[in-house]
């Protein structure tokens, strides 16, 4: 590990640890926050305790839908505006402005349309993901260095060929990097509606809790989010580094 | 989100007056699907786009709404000053230290990737019920990507500006107001961009859940009273100024962009 990383490590685990100190103290009182250690424990015990356990599955269900279709979706969206020039040149400023408007505020009236059931949440978190992916994967399109398809164009390779070995393989870190946010902002999605209104869930269960004034649940469950999402993401991130390193070379 | 994944490549050259159709066309064709959705969804689920315009107008004007608008904007603006002081000057400190810049600069990236969401209940802990928790749940949206944007701005100013400045002898105030400034802004206010969107989100969002007062307050007690009318103008006054919003800082952006 490089000074840096373990810089950061310190980091992480010095401010957890002042969180601890300042808990047991009672300079925080519990019914605001529960020691981080507290935390962890309450959130290993609902994972083996299995009590929640349709909860996490409907979420990660969902949220593994939500990354299917984000991906696929904002792909081939990416796909089709890159090829068509007029179709980008209508697109662009909206592209570039789509986190303008929060996917959240239609939530209600997806809830209207298709009632109280996943459809909705699986729908936002399309909204927050695809247009990312659509937009990396133009960028990565729009990298392809000119000289690999002229090689290809020197060697008469058919126009699939070209697709497939060429264009594609050129285009995918970029590309990638389009997945890591589609992944992000499909958890984002589903949890932000599990949140305001729904019946299952991480976080219909997170909110529950809240309402409920148990905080031990609450603060658990927090953790085990959290940690869920910080791993897949990590994972992600690195190997879409990994990816684009290999490509400066 | 990685402020790198925020750009759309430029199609070529495109006339502005062909681009304005353009947009004008896109605009039309989606107020032709709402109006296509609503001859299919019909009266249950939403209003047309005449009607739901003359009824957002009219609830713009009309007093009793006017608390709640307060309240958003008011939650907003102290967010967004948050956001953006914080970020600018927490990303030019740590941009302008190396070794601070290497340490935390992924780890800024990765608390960004977590579900913030999360947190909120947490937040209404700490602040309470008030308006606090919606300012500070907007700012901890945006604060993270201005200060990344911030730290990278710094570090990509060309080195061979600064050697030039030091060789002509420019004072530490001429430096900075001639040459880190004007090297600095353009990516720094992209950042701004990206973090107004994300304060808006995260305001919203902090008004939908537990909240008492507000746009977001409105909307959720629109879903619970089943008043269609009212659900589809509050999405529409925010879709409007999310979007005028944002297009005057895109209109900025670029042209900070073009002087580079």
């Amino acid at each position: 590990m490089t000074r840096s990383t373990w810089v950061r490590l310190a980091i992480v685990v010095g401010a957890g640890a002042v969180l601890e100190l300042l808990c047991r103290t009672g300079v925080v009182p519990r019914l605001i926050v529960i020691p981080p250690s507290e935390m962890i424990a309450s959130g290993w015990q609902l994972l083996v305790s299995g009590v929640i356990k349709s909860d996490i599955y409907f979420s990660l269900e969902n949220i593994a839908a939500a990354i299917a279709l984000s991906v696929a979706g904002g792909f081939l969206t990416g796909l089709a505006i890159y090829s068509v020039p007029a179709l980008r040149a209508t697109l662009e400023p909206f592209l570039t402005s789509y986190s303008a408007v929060p996917p959240i505020v239609f939530y209600p009236m997806l809830i209207v349309i298709f009632g109280l059931n996943r459809t909705p949440q699986i729908l936002i978190a399309v909204m927050f993901g695809l247009v990312p992916m659509a937009i990396n994967t133009i960028n990565g399109l729009h990298r392809i260095r000119p000289v690999l398809l002229k090689v290809g164009r020197v060697h008469r390779v058919s126009r699939m060929a070209s697709v497939f070995r060429i264009q594609l393989p050129a285009a995918a870190p970029y590309v990638f990097v389009g997945v890591t946010l589609a992944v992000s902002y499909s958890v984002i999605g589903v949890i932000s509606s599990e949140f305001i209104l729904s019946a299952t869930g991480i976080g219909h269960q997170i909110s529950f809790a809240y309402d409920n004034y148990d905080n031990r649940a609450m603060y658990g469950l927090i953790a085990l989010l959290l940690v869920i999402a910080t791993l897949l993401n990590a994972a992600l991130r690195r190997y879409s580094e990994r990816l684009l390193q290999g490509r400066a070379r | 989100m990685k402020p790198s994944g925020a750009g759309v490549p430029p199609a070529g050259f495109t006339s502005r007056r062909r681009q304005a159709i353009y947009t004008a066309g896109f605009v039309a064709a989606l107020v032709v699907l709402w109006e296509v959705l609503f001859l299919v969804f019909g009266q249950r689920v939403l209003t047309p786009p005449g009607a739901t315009f003359a009824n957002a107008w009219h609830m713009l004007a009309a007093p009793e709404f006017r608390p709640d608008i307060a309240e958003s904007l008011r939650a907003f603006v102290i967010a967004l000053a948050i956001a953006f002081g914080v970020g600018i000057c927490g990303g030019l400190l740590i941009g302008s230290w190396r070794g601070c810049a290497e340490a935390l600069e992924p780890l800024l990236v990765d608390i960004n990737t977590v579900p913030k969401v999360a947190l909120y209940p947490a937040i209404l802990l700490i602040f309470g019920l008030g308006i606090w928790a919606k300012v500070v749940f907007g700012a901890l949206h945006g604060v993270i990507p201005i200060m990344i944007s911030s730290i990278s701005a710094v570090r990509n100013v060309n080195p061979i500006f600064v050697r030039a400045a030091r060789a002509m002898h420019l004072t530490r105030s001429q430096m900075l107001r001639r040459v880190w400034a004007p090297a600095c802004v353009p990516e720094l206010f992209t950042g701004l961009r990206l973090g107004f969107s994300l304060t808006l989100l995260g305001t919203v969002f902090g008004e939908f859940f537990a909240s008492q007062k507000g746009i977001g307050f409105l909307l959720m007690n629109a879903i619970d009273l089943r008043n269609v009318p009212r659900i589809t103008s509050l999405i529409l006054i925010l879709v409007v100024l999310a979007a005028l919003a944002n297009s005057a800082l895109l209109a900025i952006d670029r042209r900070l962009h073009r002087l580079e």
